[in-house]
């Protein structure tokens, strides 16, 4: 081989080769910068989570837990206080607040503080410097939002509970602010005295009690929780250092990086299907030279290094304005996902994932270039005497094998180090591979039954179409390919995008209720109904709560169980599954989001596709169990479970086994006890009314207030809106990534309608030399871009609809919803475009005599 | 000799079945001779070409080319026999699209190797064919006559033992193509390279000094044709007669 002609032949050859081989650097410039944005966002953020990680929780370490702290923690905080830790007190619980000033009731948070929190970072308020005067003055501090909904203003009061604050200034900002937070409702900040005073922690409240620690040294918060970890075990407080809280976000954010990164992936895979077509498109038009070139005398290794080295260098330019896009992009997501994201998020310019960037575009440009260009190698010098003359292929190429090796190797490589998980990497991988062998099945498939059942009766222009499906030199099996690709990956990402959303999007529905009263007394029933407008009566759903902890089960105790060495470890139940306060309950019928999977109802109905085993409760009180909780629980049909309800002991027996559908947003339960036995334990009631009229629903809301001020009021409808805010940011963002895989996509259509275009516009210029009329030339290419591109693209999106079918509920373990509108927009964007694309590279030979065509173009 | 074939067959399969195209051909040519190869359309001549050059391998027979048994080559070995002593000239001229006529003219010169003074080689020859001032040019930019004047500046760039042209004046219009040949002819005797010329072109077969006639794949005639042939000493005796 001789390099140094190689180079020379490389340098000058891209002289001329800078404009065809645009497609083939604008595919790998996506890719590329769809990673790089990817992967310098996810360092952005993670970068940025750690650096606030003490911001983030304005505190070096936390007790919280959903009841006030036991004396053995509190004896805790107690010495450490006594040692000079600074320690604040932080309470947040919900309730309706009334302003009396407009008579407005909106269900807020209240947030209590006692202490000197946030020790890292500073609150903005309005006038500034307000901070911290609600702990020490008795007044409150509000959300901007809590102005607006209640329509009052700085110096007005409000009711909380039982008592009335002045509202002082607004919070503008807090540093430990995740954007959904405020999701629930806007807060009201008031002093620990102030909420002791409002009654609002009555029994069943939804409280968190959190205590905040200032430890700035390392070594002692770690030395604290070694001290103390038997202490808090036997507890329900959690204990948690600011480091623990940052690297939880950032794991949570690393899974949203990771989908990212696979749609980042999706338009790389695209671009170097793309290099594949258009280096395949080039390879053909240099074929005549490189035959020139070996009869010269240049070796099959010399010529075929020049063009790997132009390939190398395209990508290498191609890559480099890919990192300049993608570093751009990665400045635009933080935009994006403002108010999603847990912290301001900085970018930074980041070298590695430039580097990565680079070095991935190369490598895949290199490799995916490499199968097309060892044609090059096999280009025999005789061509250059004889241009039909095509040479036996030679079978098992070694050179060949080892590419297609190598290829692989780097498909599975990419999808396991970009997947959320390597398992995943390797599914997406298998995925991609059984899809293109499906496709190339589906092109065979084409071509021969075109041959089969072919349209004889058609006109001229028709039959002619369709012949050009499967005569020789056809290119059913590459645009196939590309096409169907193409519509694969563009089609998985939005079907598994949509399902992901789906998910997240908590659905109401129509004629679902819409207004949650929680904190009911048992006693208050029957009169809050009659406070109900007439017509949300009826559709009341009434639900006790009973708060119960696990005695025993089968007669043990949880410390026996959990310490029992004759059980191994996997198989003893999980600890916060006996640790957990349950919130259950009693009803009669099962829920309209629940199947019964084992066992029998009370009613004697038994499990569906199950013989519905009868378990007699004798004087024990029937329970039944969540299929997921009696897994953790390790327990079945016929076990015991002594609960404490209210220091009440009650003894159940489990004679049946549901599945729930918890995304459905309605009162779930991991237990459900017969009705007739608990139903006068300790309890609080939550009731659904449904009450389409918003000012109905504000009415109702202001008369709770002064009848029964300890309910508080959830509008969904409020809960939706905020839901919807932060879902939307999520999905303008992912669509935003996808659009490059979409511009990859018609990059690769491109690349591959080009790769047939010469031969195509020949045989036009050929027919109108024999007669035929320009909308007769324009029919045949008509008839084959149509069927290819309606065909190739049905089949790499059913392809993707199995696919999503498969991973939605694998992968991300969730629900699959089929979402047509998006597949059938696919379908007729690429079908359209195939068609588009394919005529207007057609449109030199319509317009210009036919003689100038073929003068051009050559064979 | 310069050039041995012996029993040289070539048999295409085509549509599953065997379709010989030469069959035992056996040819001698002597050193700075110059031979034509004519016969119609279909009668193996290319094909004969391609073989002789190494550009293609027998179904059976050898040729021995300038004492090297080509076929006892690797395929880039032969690659490298022809940088160092074979030249082409081609119907369709085959520049390459994306050189310059100087760099297309390097092609063969650097192929080889052989540090400096490649440019002013390639310089020299280009003047010689008279597009001294046309260098810098691409192929597109060059008419007919003048492209084949670069490929001819070209096949003698590495001053080549043999030279193998397969119509060279078949694009042609008469008069370039004449020119075209004078020139070949030129360079031939300067060069004291061996020439094999397909053609089907009479006259011009007849400006050689031996015609190969072939038809159905085998050689038909072979006879002294108008111009004298170089004696056998080597010596040139292609002067005109008195």
């Amino acid at each position: 081989m001789k390099l140094g002609f190689a180079l020379r032949l490389a340098v000058r050859e891209s002289r001329h080769g800078f404009r065809r081989v645009g497609v083939y650097m604008a595919a790998i410039t996506l890719g590329v910068a769809a990673l790089v944005a990817i992967h310098s966002f996810r360092d952005d953020v993670a970068r940025s989570v750690q650096e606030e990680a003490d911001v983030l929780m304005g505190a070096d370490a936390r007790f919280e837990a959903n009841r006030p702290l036991p004396d053995s923690v509190t004896h805790i905080i107690d010495s450490l206080s006594a040692a000079g830790v600074d320690v604040s007190r932080v309470t947040t619980t919900l309730s309706m607040v009334l302003a009396p000033k407009s008579g407005d009731v909106r269900l807020l948070q209240v947030q209590a503080l006692q202490g000197g929190f946030p020790f890292y970072g500073e609150v903005e308020t309005t006038p500034a410097h307000s901070w911290g005067r609600h702990a020490r003055e008795g007044v409150a501090l509000v959300d901007p939002a809590v102005l607006t909904q209640l329509q009052i203003s700085l110096g007005d009061t409000l009711a909380v509970g039982r008592v009335r604050v002045p509202v002082v200034a607004t919070v503008e900002n807090t540093p430990t602010d995740l954007g959904y937070q405020t999701a629930v409702g806007p807060r009201v900040y008031v002093s620990q005295a102030t909420l002791d005073s409002a009654g609002l922690l009555g029994f069943g409240s939804l409280a968190r009690y959190a205590v905040y620690l200032r430890m700035p040294d390392e070594g002692a918060r770690h030395a604290l929780r070694q001290r103390y970890s038997s202490v808090l075990r036997a507890t329900d407080v959690s204990f948690r250092l600011a480091e623990d809280q940052a690297h939880r976000l950032s794991n949570s954010i690393r899974f949203l990086g990771r989908f990212l990164g696979l749609v980042g992936l999706g338009a790389l895979l695209l671009g170097g299907i793309g290099v594949a077509s258009a280096v395949q498109v080039y390879v053909r038009e240099r074929r005549p030279a490189v035959a020139v070139l070996r009869c010269l005398g240049a070796d099959q290794w010399t010529v075929f290094a020049a063009y790997v080295v132009q390939a190398a260098a395209l990508g290498l330019i191609g890559s480099g304005v890919g990192v300049a896009l993608g570093a751009a992009t990665q400045r635009v997501l933080p935009v994006l996902l403002a108010g999603v994201l847990p912290v301001p998020v900085s970018t930074r310019f980041s070298p590695a994932a430039a580097a990565a960037g680079v070095g991935i575009g190369v490598w895949v440009a290199v490799v995916f270039a490499f199968i097309p260009l060892l044609e090059i190698k096999d280009v025999p010098p005789l061509q250059a005497l004889r241009q039909d003359f095509e040479p036996p292929r030679r079978r098992r190429d070694p050179w060949r094998i080892g590419a297609y090796s190598a290829l692989l190797a780097s498909v599975f490589l990419l999808c396991g180090v970009e997947a959320p998980e390597t398992s995943v990497g390797l599914v997406f991988a298998v995925a991609l591979l059984v899809t293109v062998a499906l496709l190339a099945a589906v092109a065979w498939g084409l071509t021969r039954l075109t041959r089969r059942f072919f349209p004889t009766r058609a006109s001229y222009p028709v039959r002619q179409g369709v012949s050009n499906l499967f005569r020789p030199h056809n290119q059913t099996l590459s645009v196939t390919l590309a096409l169907g690709f193409g519509a694969f990956v563009v089609g998985t990402v939005m079907q598994v995008e949509g399902s992901l959303l789906d998910d997240l999007t908590v659905s109401f529905g129509q004629g679902r209720p819409n207004v949650l009263l929680f904190d009911v007394q048992k006693d208050q029933v029957d009169s809050l109904r009659t406070l109900l407008p007439a017509s949300a009566r009826a559709g009341l759903e009434v639900t006790p709560l009973i708060m119960s902890r696990i005695t025993a089960i089968d007669g043990r105790t949880p410390a026996e169980l959990r310490s029992d060495s004759m059980i191994p470890r996997e198989e003893r139940p999980r600890r916060w599954a006996l640790r957990r306060e349950y919130r259950n309950t009693y009803r009669a019928k099962l829920g309209s989001a629940e199947t019964l999977v084992a066992g029998r109802w009370w009613d004697g109905t038994p499990a569906a596709g199950d013989s519905g085993r009868a378990v007699s409760a004798g004087d024990l009180v029937p329970v039944s169990l969540e299929e997921g909780i009696a897994q953790d629980l390790k327990v079945g049909l016929g076990d015991t479970i002594s609960w404490n309800v209210g220091g009440m002991p009650v003894e159940s027996v489990v004679t049946s086994i549901r599945h729930v559908e918890w995304s459905r947003l309605q009162p779930n339960f991991f237990a459900i006890f017969k009705p007739g036995y608990i139903d006068d334990a300790p309890q609080t009631i939550i009731m659904l009314a449904r009450i389409p009229d918003p000012t109905r629903r504000a009415d109702f809301q202001r008369a709770l207030v002064h009848v029964f001020p300890n309910v508080s009021a959830l509008d969904f409808s409020r809960v939706q809106e905020a839901i919807d805010s932060v879902l939307s940011r999520v999905r303008t963002a992912v669509t935003f990534l996808a659009l490059f895989s979409a511009l990859a996509g018609i990059l690769v259509l491109v690349g591959a309608l080009a790769t047939s275009r010469l031969q195509r516009t020949r045989e036009g210029a050929l027919l109108k030399t024999l007669g035929a009329r320009r909308t007769q030339v324009l029919t045949v290419l008509f008839t084959e871009y149509l069927a290819l591109g309606t065909l190739a693209t049905a089949a790499g999106l059913a392809l993707a609809w199995i696919a999503s079918a498969i991973m939605v509920p694998h992968v991300f373990q969730v629900t699959f919803h089929t979402h047509p509108v998006p597949l059938l927009v696919i379908w007729g964007a690429v079908a359209g475009l195939t068609l588009a694309v394919g005529l207007a590279g057609s449109r030199g030979l319509l317009r210009r005599p036919p003689l100038a065509v073929l003068r051009e173009v050559p064979e | 000799m310069m050039i041995v074939a012996q029993g040289l067959e070539k048999t295409y399969t085509s549509g599953g079945r065997p379709l010989p195209v030469l069959r035992d051909i056996d040819l001698e040519v002597a050193p700075e001779s110059f031979v034509a190869v004519v016969g119609p359309s279909g009668s193996g001549k290319t094909t004969l070409l391609g073989l002789l050059a190494g550009l293609d391998v027998p179904s059976a027979g050898r040729v021995v080319l300038d004492g090297q048994d080509l076929f006892a080559l690797t395929e880039d070995e032969r690659a490298g026999f022809r940088a160092e002593r074979v030249g082409f000239v081609f119907q369709t001229f085959h520049l390459l699209p994306t050189l310059t006529a100087l760099e297309n003219v390097l092609v063969p010169l650097e192929l080889r190797g052989g540090g400096r003074g490649l440019r002013s080689r390639a310089t020299e020859l280009l003047d010689h064919v008279g597009l001294g001032d046309r260098m810098h040019h691409y192929p597109a930019q060059l008419s007919g006559g003048e492209q084949q004047r670069v490929a001819l500046a070209r096949a003698f760039a590495n001053q080549p033992r043999i030279l193998f042209a397969d119509e060279p004046t078949g694009n042609l219009d008469q008069e370039t193509g004449a020119a075209i040949v004078a020139m070949l002819e030129e360079l031939n005797r300067e060069a004291r390279t061996t020439l094999v010329m397909v053609t089907h072109d009479q006259a011009l077969a007849e400006r050689a000094h031996r015609i190969v006639r072939l038809a159905g794949g085998c050689i038909v005639a072979d006879e002294e044709a108008g111009a004298p042939a170089p004696s056998a000493d080597g010596t040139d005796s292609a002067a005109p007669r008195p």
